[in-house]
């Protein structure tokens, strides 16, 4: 039990930050809404139902990223991370807490993104909102990884997109996949197998990425 | 407690760490000097678990819980208020009867009255202050302090060496310093970096 008293505590911690310096939340929300903006006008008219269900996916793809980004800016500007490795606990908590961290910041972006969406293109139905709950799963259990990753070298920067966007592909093809076929079943259940596979593998070797 | 042979650390082409051999007994108090660049916060890390040595064996009687360790950084969240802080660490190492503990450090250290603060609003030195109640927080056996003078004025370096002196016969400490004088009446052992 004290590994979750230990998630607990760190997640608490991340989204109290969050609500303090506002760094990352506000930056998701305005970027997401100008993106379907930018879209919107960019499209013609005509473009059909299949091309927006493509930009949903990208949208959501580099909100994601925004917010993976900022993920591990406060452990690196004091070196916090030290401090949290050192800790008795099993580090794996610290990527479990990270990942549920930016999860809520996500989804929190979406629940706007999603109406925004819809308004300037079509409607959503329940599958696409699965098959985004799943994807969100998967981008945050990989990218809180590999931010992890990134952020204890100089590149991070430039890393993590390196690092993420090909990883992020099969979340694509499962996402889209679900979004615009007749019996989405299979897509779901492939992002649900790649949500089990990466979080099993991101929770095992964390411990690896955060010592030396 | 520590035992350290030829103990060696590479960063790429660059030997920043060459065959230190290091003795700290349990009970024992080692003062690391020598100048800027000589390696001495690289041997802190590795001895506190944060690094690997490249080369060379090294032993820390101490499992993690045991150890405090006191960085160049505070370690701890700007945007967190100094209770907050100590409240997390706490948890993380299960300090127990918690509250009472963090509620001592702070009063000790002069930073109950601004506990409600966050520590961005924080000097320098009520910085290293509420680092040093993050280091002694969980009551550790050994205590890796690397320059923990550093940014304290006249008032905050009397409260450390009043601190370290009650420590000092229950707890191993490694220290790092630029100023050995001040710590010369609690070592017992020495090892001075080129």
């Amino acid at each position: 039990m004290n590994y979750f008293a230990d998630v607990r505590a760190l997640t608490r911690k991340d989204l109290l930050l969050e609500l303090r310096a506002r760094d990352t939340l506000p930056a998701m929300l305005l970027f997401v809404v100008a993106v379907f903006v930018v879209f919107h006008f960019s499209l013609p008219s005509r473009s059909s139902d299949l091309a927006a269900s493509g930009l949903l996916w990208v949208a959501i793809l580099f909100t994601a990223l925004l917010g993976l980004g900022r993920a591990f800016v406060p452990e690196r500007e004091q070196r916090v991370l030290d401090a949290l490795v050192l800790a008795p606990g099993d580090r794996s908590a610290i990527w479990l807490a990270k990942s549920l961290a930016t999860l809520a910041f996500l989804v929190l972006a979406e629940l706007v993104a999603v109406p925004v969406f819809a308004l300037f293109f079509h409607g959503i139905d329940a599958t696409t909102i699965a098959a985004i709950a799943l994807a969100d799963v998967g981008i945050c259990a990989v990218g809180t990884f590999l931010g992890a990753m990134a952020v204890a070298t100089r590149a991070r920067d430039l890393l993590l997109p390196l690092l993420f966007l090909p990883l992020a592909i099969p979340i694509v093809i499962g996402g889209v996949g679900a979004s615009v076929v007749g019996e989405p079943g299979r897509y779901l259940v492939f992002l649900g197998l790649y949500d089990a596979v990466f979080a099993l593998v991101c929770w095992a070797a964390f411990e690896y990425v955060v010592t030396e | 407690m520590i035992s350290a042979r030829k103990l060696g650390r590479r960063f790429g082409e660059k030997r920043v760490l060459r065959d230190v051999d290091l003795d700290v007994p349990r009970g024992g108090f080692a003062v690391v000097t020598g100048p800027n660049g000589s390696g001495k916060t690289t041997l802190l890390r590795i001895c506190a678990g944060l690094a690997i040595p490249s080369e060379g064996e090294l032993r820390v009687g101490a499992e993690r819980a045991e150890i405090g360790y006191l960085g160049h950084e505070p370690l701890v969240y700007r945007e967190l208020t100094a209770l907050e802080n100590l409240e997390l660490y706490g948890r993380l190492y299960r300090v127990p009867e918690r509250r009472e503990r963090i509620g001592m450090l702070l009063e000790r250290f002069g930073l109950w009255e601004v506990r409600h603060e966050r520590v961005a609003r924080y000097s320098r030195g009520m910085t290293q202050r509420l680092a040093l109640c993050r280091v002694l927080l969980h009551d550790p056996a050994l205590l890796v302090l690397d320059e923990p003078y550093t940014a304290l004025d006249t008032q905050g370096a009397e409260l450390l060496d009043a601190q370290l002196a009650e420590l000092r016969p229950e707890r191993t400490f490694l220290v790092s310093t630029h100023d050995p004088p001040r710590l010369e009446q609690f070592a017992t052992t020495r090892l001075a970096l080129a």
